[in-house]
């Protein structure tokens, strides 16, 4: 009945065709930063770069003082895996006790971590700058780290919790049969099951860590300490239509995601559609 | 690669679920071993509490007070609230929320659905197709957002594209236009999240059994008769999440406006996101701030409860 025909050849050209208008978007920027200064303001935005001229990624890369791009990457690099660190770590040992325990309090413990999932998070804001403030936990990465992790465990223990139910208990009890104590048994035998949850923490906590712009602006603004995104915004907030450095910018900040995005596509899309929170 | 679209099928399905059902139950009998130890879910426990409920109140609390950050604060009652709905700005905030959560979700879920129709069947290169067209989805907004910005200069593309199709008469400054700005914001978040509802309803797509379409076709159904008869009524519930989860999302649109218009031009393109930004952090106004957020909460929270009950509505309706 349904069978590949010349129609389904022509749509699929259509599709094609439709898709690459579609990113368009994107090939305008990695052409514009591509061009020299002078050529990023006359030429037309379709048009390829005369040469290629990495000018504008050598001049961002080696920007200096408190918007530093290399500055921001480095500490966007430390808040993300500080973040997916503490969310895996944390995240996974609440979850197996409140998971495979039977007991009132890990039952309520659950429901308490199911709300928080649904509970938005910007009435929150301002009274955890100021707790932050008062601590000294805020302009810091440390800060950042926790303030991510209490933000996304909710999801992480979600995740995880979700995971060991679905997981039997037998290695469990063939490795207390075999003397282990209950962390021997977590870290030794769990641990090494659980990656597939961890791969889906690590990818959504580590989305939304390193795209982050609003909490980075609030609890870091100011300091010395900037992430990618907000330095960027800072950086081309000082920068009048130089678009082939903006671009630049703009790029640097989307290289590690895509890369990411590329070795991994399918457990993104999966992860992104299981457990977004709202 | 069939097996791929159920499983992102499964992780759609599976939270509604585990959200319903308690943990299996022995109640009454202790099980054999003991699995970690119980001080392990502490520090998670008191974190939740701290950043999600303590954190929450005491934003709820701050809103009913006039505190600046410094010094005495007085308690205000309403006053607060008052001055947010008789203020045109705030209100026109709160109209511009609504706006871009509404007009996004139906922009993206249309394009998504028609996109994930187009690939759905038969296509040789739609997985790859489905890996491109979701690559927005990953990026950080307001990189995305420079983009656009770019797009929307007067001397930039868009404009240079209607001078080249001769409507000259339509070329304007997109951003600081108190008309157009809200839709070139709107443009570039449906543009970034169409591969997002586009993944979900493919998901929805694959739950369609190829048997039934073609007996439809068979028994002279058109392709409309298919598409609202066999189609439509399989993916409800994947029309019912991507729509709440849009709606939820799309309240809390910040970056892109920050980027492209930082609110402007006067007040044109502020949202309640931007108006809490500016009162509490910009403006030190703690207490004002926070009652904008308790309204900004109080509606992703009827829309989130709302994704909670069509959600679970539908796992129950499967079983």
């Amino acid at each position: 009945m349904f069978r590949y025909t010349k129609l389904t050849a022509f749509r699929e050209l259509l599709v094609w065709l439709v898709t690459l208008i579609g990113l368009l978007p994107l090939y305008i920027l990695v052409v514009t930063s591509l061009k020299t200064d002078q050529e990023a303001l006359t030429t037309s935005a379709i048009a390829p770069p005369t040469t290629v001229d990495f000018g504008a990624f050598v001049e961002v890369l080696t920007t200096t003082g408190r918007n530093s791009i290399p500055m921001s990457i480095v500490n966007s690099v430390i808040i993300t895996a500080g973040a997916i660190f503490g969310l895996v770590l944390l995240g996974s040992i609440a979850a197996y006790v409140i998971a495979r325990r039977t007991r009132t309090w890990s039952t309520l413990t659950y429901y308490l971590v199911l709300i928080a999932i649904i509970l938005p998070a910007q009435l929150g804001t301002v009274p955890l700058y100021i707790g932050a403030r008062t601590v000294g936990l805020t302009g810091n990465a440390l800060g950042m780290i926790l303030l991510w992790i209490g933000i996304l465990l909710p999801l992480s223990v979600f995740l995880y919790a979700s995971f060991f139910r679905g997981m039997t208990t037998e290695y469990e009890e063939a490795a207390v049969i075999d003397g282990a104590t209950p962390t021997q048994t977590f870290f030794r035998v769990v641990l090494p099951l659980m990656s597939p949850a961890t791969g889906t923490v690590a990818i959504l906590a580590g989305l939304i860590v390193w795209n982050d712009f609003f909490n980075s602006l609030i609890f870091l603004g100011g300091s010395e300490t900037q992430t990618l995104p907000v330095a960027m915004y800072t950086y081309v907030g000082g920068l009048v239509s130089a678009w082939n450095k903006i671009f630049a910018v703009v790029i640097i900040s989307m290289i590690p995601i895509l890369l990411f995005y590329m070795f991994a596509q399918k457990r993104f899309i999966q992860g992104f559609a299981g457990g977004l929170k709202g | 690669m069939t097996v791929t679209m159920q499983e992102s099928t499964r992780s759609i399905t599976v939270p509604p679920d585990a959200r319903n059902t308690p943990p299996p139950r022995r109640r009454g009998r202790k099980p054999l071993i003991t699995f970690g130890h119980w001080w392990w879910a502490l520090p998670a426990i008191a974190l939740v509490i701290g950043v999600h409920y303590v954190a929450t109140l005491t934003g709820g609390f701050f809103a009913f007070t006039n505190w600046t950050g410094l010094g005495d604060w007085d308690f205000v009652g309403l006053d607060n609230f008052v001055r947010i709905f008789q203020d045109p700005l705030l209100l026109g905030a709160v109209w511009n929320t609504l706006f871009l959560a509404f007009a996004s979700v139906i922009l993206t879920n249309v394009f998504g659905l028609l996109y994930a129709l187009a690939i759905n069947r038969m296509l040789k290169t739609r997985y790859l197709l489905r890996t491109l067209l979701f690559m927005p989805v990953v990026l950080s907004p307001l990189a995305v957002a420079y983009v656009w910005k770019f797009i929307f200069q007067f001397n930039g593309p868009l404009n240079g594209l209607l001078g080249f199709l001769g409507l000259e008469e339509l070329q304007k400054v997109w951003l600081a236009d108190p008309t157009w700005s809200i839709w070139a914001i709107l443009i570039t978040v449906v543009w970034q999240q169409t591969g997002f509802t586009m993944v979900i309803y493919l998901a929805g797509l694959a739950s369609v059994p190829v048997e039934v379409e073609e007996a439809a076709a068979l028994d002279g159904a058109g392709i409309w008769g298919r598409f609202w008869h066999v189609t439509v009524p399989a993916i409800r519930p994947s029309i019912a999440i991507a729509t709440t989860l849009g709606i939820i999302q799309g309240l809390r649109i910040f970056d892109q406006i920050l980027a492209l218009t930082a609110g402007g031009p006067a007040g044109a393109t502020e949202t309640l996101a931007t108006e809490v930004y500016k009162q509490a952090f910009s403006l030190g106004q703690f207490g004002f701030g926070s009652a904008l957020a308790l309204v900004l909460t109080v509606i992703i929270l009827a829309f989130a409860i709302l994704q909670q009950y069509v959600t679970r509505d539908r796992s129950l309706g499967k079983d």
